[in-house]
């Protein structure tokens, strides 16, 4: 028996709203399954199942807000008996902290102590705080592509949550309902928010995010002994590479050169494995796989760091794809818990508005961020010789708990290794 | 295609792109990338939006040269069949 609880998607989170859940009791679930979607400061976020079973109750209704650690569901592993009501409880109530899914207990267990209060339950009528348009992922997705207007539709999920059924049916809603003669009263029903209301959530999204931002930062500059080194990069010979096989390809598959700079990442991190981890309960644990957050701003103000899920194991194209999946969901809404609880290290790349050199702020647990700025061309001298060449600063800022400059060095010098031999990425 | 239908068209694919800010107020000669605030990810989608509404295939050693409303229609008009 597992407790499925409310999970931590990062060091700044500390409560989520249970959006919808898409398992009833009974449903069997597969490990990473999205059983329900969660809504926190920062996105809608699809919630994944760490393991299979069988859902046996659903704790939490949608439109409760909760805090971290608080038990949304009860999933009886496959072989498992079906428990009593009393037996089930008790799990939560003795550790002091509830279970934690085994592959998001590292940044859990850093994030604020989760405990097992009773939930606070928010009403789900548009309050202030629940004002924001109640819709899953998949239908605000829907609706961006079809330029619908969410608070137009009809929702008919729990507690008023448009579905992407209800996108789906925004344009003809009567197809939803056979039987239903008259296409009017159905839509006509009452959207969740009137239209009248649309200007309020979105200055309480950015109020959130802020509060979410603000919190893992003040964090990070509070706890974290940053130190940080900076390398100038000559990327003619990526940069070459990358213009000549862009050149043979139509426009849809061009790769962007951030992209080999995320892939020389991950492969430096490969020669630096004590950058690529968490430091939780005053020690380094280092992670294997290489899971690449990479910070993603939004247009309506604010960023988000999905992760690049083994991005050491990838190529080019895979990389891109992955790049333009997590960058179309980031800011569509849609992306998974795992995403945003799985990243190992961060990648913010700030060239694109002229900026020559990030002093990055590390994002706890995490132990270092890799910054780049603008491709400029620079005056550079090689073998004694001047010559123009496009320069790139990249920056490291290391958590020296963790590392010294020494093994920080090492990591710079291999990402420039890679982008000199860029046949290798 | 007249050089205001082309400049319909560009509009059209900004606003899908940058949803929350308002194209139709670009002044001719702006930074279009600066006043909307549109990243290289953005940039990518634009040309390739473009390609798929006017058959026209940008090649990356022309995006420098492409900074404005003007500068994009003028080289979208010699180009689009």
């Amino acid at each position: 028996m597992a407790d499925f609880c409310m999970p931590s998607l990062g060091a700044d989170m500390q409560e989520g709203t249970l959006v919808e859940w898409l398992v009833k009791a009974g449903d069997e679930v597969k490990r990473r399954d999205v059983i329900a979607v969660v809504e926190t400061d920062k996105a809608a976020i699809e919630i994944e199942v760490y393991e299979d079973g069988v859902v046996e109750e659903l704790v939490v209704e949608p439109g409760q807000k909760v805090p971290v650690g608080t038990v949304l569901a009860v999933i009886r592993s496959e072989g498992e008996a079906a428990a009593s009501p009393q037996q089930r409880r008790e799990p939560a109530a003795g550790t002091g902290g509830a279970p934690v899914p085994a592959e998001s207990a590292a940044i859990k267990v850093a994030a604020a102590p989760a405990k097992p209060e009773p939930a606070v339950s928010v009403p789900s009528a548009p309050g202030p705080a629940a004002a924001r348009i109640k819709a899953s992922p998949y239908a605000r997705r829907l609706a961006a592509e079809r330029g619908l207007d969410l608070s137009q539709l009809p929702g008919t999920g729990p507690g008023g949550v448009i579905r992407a059924a209800d996108v789906a049916g925004g344009v003809a809603p009567q197809v939803l309902r056979p039987g239903t003669e008259q296409a009017a009263p159905v839509v006509a029903e009452p959207a969740p928010v009137p239209p009248a209301a649309a200007a309020p959530p979105a200055k309480d999204f950015q109020a959130g995010m802020r509060r979410a931002i603000a919190a893992a930062m003040a964090r990070s500059n509070r706890e974290i002994p940053h130190y940080y080194l900076g390398l100038r990069i000559d990327l003619s010979r990526t940069l070459r590479r990358l213009e000549a096989e862009n050149l043979k390809r139509p426009i849809r598959e061009r790769i962007l050169p951030v992209v080999p700079l995320i892939k020389a990442v991950a492969l430096a991190l490969g020669e630096a494995p004590e950058l690529n981890g968490y430091w939780v309960d005053d020690r380094f644990q280092p992670q294997e796989a290489i899971n690449i957050g990479f910070a993603i701003a939004l247009r309506q103000g604010g960023l988000i760091t999905p992760a690049l899920l083994n991005a050491d194991l990838q190529s080019l194209d895979e990389l891109m794809a992955a790049l333009r999946d997590l960058i179309t969901r980031a800011r569509s809404g849609g992306l998974r818990s795992s995403e945003l609880t799985e990243a190992t290290v961060t990648v913010t790349s700030l060239g694109d508005l002229g900026v020559e050199t990030v002093y990055g702020v590390i994002y706890p647990p995490q132990v270092a961020l890799v910054g780049f700025g603008r491709i400029m061309e620079q005056p550079w001298a090689e073998n004694g010789m001047l010559a123009v060449r496009p320069v790139l600063t990249a920056t490291l800022a290391a958590d020296h708990r963790a590392t010294d400059g020494h093994r920080g060095a090492q990591f710079l010098d291999a990402l420039n290794r890679y982008l000199q031999e860029p046949e290798k990425l | 295609m007249t050089d205001e239908q082309i400049r319909e068209v560009v509009l059209t694919i900004l606003r899908r792109i940058a949803p929350e800010s308002d194209p139709a107020a670009l002044g001719p000669d702006d930074n279009i990338r600066r006043t909307l605030d549109i990243d290289s990810f953005d940039a990518l989608n634009f040309f390739i939006r473009l390609d798929e509404e006017l058959g026209v295939s940008v090649p990356e050693a022309d995006y420098g040269r492409l900074h404005t409303l003007a500068e994009i229609v003028r080289y979208l008009a010699a180009r689009v069949q």
